[in-house]
């Protein structure tokens, strides 16, 4: 098996300083958000890596600079071995491009309201010249259809007239228009209803397992990340901080921040169980704690976790950033 | 068994539109006794706020309350004046909505907001009052409780918001609380706190509640009672765990089936096929017949009532004997 998509090192920086009028006249400092501080990691061929985290740890802007939307502050990412900063804008990124799609979380705001279902779906068959003709692209677009599981006479509608369910499966089919051989999925499915998300992550692995495609799911839903992935990374203010199989993450959660995110989900099997809920909330990203960011909300820390970054490091076969773990004191 | 504190009794709610009368809620009865925790499960649209707000009686006009009745205490509360119904709000009823940032006022102080509702329905002077609120921040949590009442919503976080809104909810001591997805908006750690308050509270004040939301998850844990709701009528009501464990309606067992679980591991999930019908087409007969795979001629000519079947009471015509026979019907349904 190969590795198909490496990061090394990547981080993105926003600048959300005041206005420099605002800045001049109340001395206000320059504010950054650092939303992405040095991850890395690699995906292989046909697998899927799930990033999961709370609102504001920065999966999210992972996905959109793995696809290009954003341009990393530092690091760099790996496609097939390419870097993909050093292709230019030129025909080496786009014949790139056209191998990574990606799916939205929101299937109302992701699909033009004006355009058909045919003009949706073929627009990455024109953008990238791979079908000509109208009646060959109608074609290529009732096929996408159908393996999504629409109906082939769909394409002259628009998206008002599908649920939700129905217009992330459009999404889908446009997604995989251009044949891609990675996917970048951001939360999606969190805006539909369970049973339509069951048949939307049916549809996924189903197509996985035909395609040989490759996914980065990210969700905040550890159900759901559970039941579609093969390597989960848990993210927490814009860090990694574990990486694991998917079956030892779930068994045995060694960071103290994926032991608390498990232990906060309700199951519908727990019925009657009380659980212990966890303290505090997510810190400020503008004004993260100095050490391990996750310090002041954990119970295993001391005053090395709060002075001294943790690195991600490989201990007992998975990737962990923390010091009580490599002390050996959890 | 006590009285009951809420008596909810065929209650349908109608939208008049140009384009004719959408029934929204068609026949909708369940009681909740004092100190009982009901869940009203259900996808987007099945109704579920909507007979939150039938409760409170803030239904979004041109909605309204087209028969049936709702009952507090034994007094009915769907046909009173505003006025009457206000003093009612909040004193004996209160209400948790989803987003906590629109349910407070931005421009009040937390402390202007929660004096305000205590002085409206209790006998007690402004600095009681004040006192009251600093407690009530306090059981909710809330650190620096003195400090904080003179802040503004904007300065707290979602978490904590939501912690003032249940402090509001619960500052007139009502019997029932009306908690519309209090935890929707919340990040999951967060959830898990403001559930555990939220049952805590209730508990040691005896307010009885009816937690609409849509995560099997929190019903689960929470609730003593389960009510499913779906295209505006309730599929199936019962004690919790007979309903997650063994449903008795292929729609419950569909939508159990449906959600990825943390425990075992299943290549595909079951599926329902097809989406909810919208409120214009609900089908003849009953309204989950064109997704069921047990229907029959029966299921598409005469509408089931709600009926007991093994544990719990269900909307259906062919209700399950044992859950494992409705479980892989829907898989073979959704497989063929």
């Amino acid at each position: 098996m190969s590795t198909l998509v490496q990061v090394h090192d990547l981080a993105k920086t926003f600048d959300v300083s005041a206005p420099w009028l605002n800045r001049v006249v109340e001395r206000k400092p320059r504010q950054f958000v650092h939303a992405v501080d040095g991850v890395s990691f690699s995906i292989e061929r046909g697998r899927t890596l799930a990033l999961v985290g709370e609102s504001g740890c920065g999966k999210s802007t992972v996905a959109r600079l793995l696809v290009g939307l954003y341009g990393p502050t530092r690091g760099r990412v790996e496609f097939d071995g390419q870097d993909t900063a050093t292709l230019g804008d030129g025909a080496a990124l786009r014949a790139v491009r056209r191998r990574m799609q990606m799916i939205f979380q929101d299937p109302y705001a992701s699909l033009n309201p004006r355009w058909k279902v045919l003009d949706i779906v073929a627009e990455p068959l024109r953008e990238h010249g791979l079908v000509a003709g109208e009646e060959a692209q109608r074609a290529r677009v009732a096929e996408l259809l159908q393996s999504v599981g629409l109906a082939a006479a769909d394409v002259e509608k628009f998206p008002h007239q599908f649920s939700g369910g129905q217009r992330q499966r459009i999404s889908i089919a446009r997604a995989l228009a251009t044949q891609p051989e990675f996917l970048v999925c951001d939360e999606p499915t969190s805006a539909l209803d369970v049973s339509v998300q069951a048949q939307v992550l049916n549809i996924m692995k189903g197509l996985q397992r035909q395609r040989g495609l490759t996914y980065l799911f990210i969700s905040h839903n550890l159900a759901v990340v559970r039941h579609v992935s093969d390597e989960v990374g848990v993210m927490y203010l814009g860090r990694l901080v574990e990486l694991a199989p998917k079956a030892e993450l779930f068994a045995q959660p060694r960071h103290p921040y994926t032991r608390m995110l498990l232990d906060a989900i309700p199951d519908i099997h727990m019925t009657g169980r009380s659980r212990t809920p966890v303290q505090g909330e997510v810190p400020n990203p503008l004004n993260p704690p100095a050490g391990c960011a996750f310090h002041p909300r954990c119970p295993h820390a001391n005053a090395r976790c709060s002075a001294e970054r943790p690195v991600l490091q490989t201990i007992g076969g998975i990737r962990i950033a923390c010091h009580a773990v490599e002390e050996g004191r959890i | 068994m006590t009285a009951p504190l809420l008596e909810v009794r065929h209650l349908r709610v109608e939208f008049p539109t140009r384009r004719g009368t959408l029934l929204a809620l068609d026949d909708i009865s369940f009681d909740i006794a004092p100190g009982e925790v009901l869940g009203v499960v259900g996808e987007s649209g099945a109704g579920k706020s909507l007979t939150g707000a039938a409760i409170i009686g803030l239904l979004e006009p041109p909605g309204r309350i087209a028969g049936g009745e709702i009952l507090l205490e034994g007094q009915r509360i769907d046909n009173l004046p505003y006025e009457q119904m206000r003093a009612i709000r909040g004193r004996k009823i209160g209400a948790i909505f989803q987003d906590p940032l629109t349910s407070l006022n931005p421009l009040y102080t937390i402390g202007r907001q929660l004096t305000e509702t205590i002085l409206t329905h209790l006998p007690v002077s402004a600095e009681e009052a004040r006192l009251r609120a600093v407690r009530l921040l306090q059981d909710t949590g809330i650190p620096a409780a003195e400090q904080r009442i003179d802040q503004y919503p904007h300065q707290f976080s979602g978490g904590m918001r939501q912690r003032v809104v249940i402090a509001l909810a619960l500052a007139a001591q009502p019997k029932l609380i009306v908690a519309d997805e209090p935890t929707t908006a919340l990040d999951v750690s967060i959830q898990a706190q403001i559930i555990a308050l939220l049952k805590r509270l209730c508990k040691e004040q005896g307010a009885a509640v009816m937690l609409v939301t849509h995560d099997m998850g929190v019903i689960a844990e929470t609730c003593d009672r389960v009510a499913v709701m779906y295209a505006g009528r309730i599929a199936e009501i019962g004690p919790v765990h007979y309903v997650i464990h063994a449903p008795a309606h292929p729609y419950t067992a569909g939508l159990m089936g449906s959600i990825p679980a943390m425990d075992g591991d299943r290549e595909r999930l079951l599926q329902i096929d097809g989406a909810m019908p919208r409120l214009t087409a609900i089908p003849r007969g009953c309204a989950f017949n064109p997704r069921c795979p047990k229907a029959t001629d029966r299921c598409r000519q005469e509408r089931p009532e709600l009926q007991a079947a093994g544990a719990t009471r269900a909307a259906c015509w062919w209700p399950a004997d044992a859950p494992v026979a409705a479980a892989s019907a829907m898989a073979a349904g959704a497989s063929a």
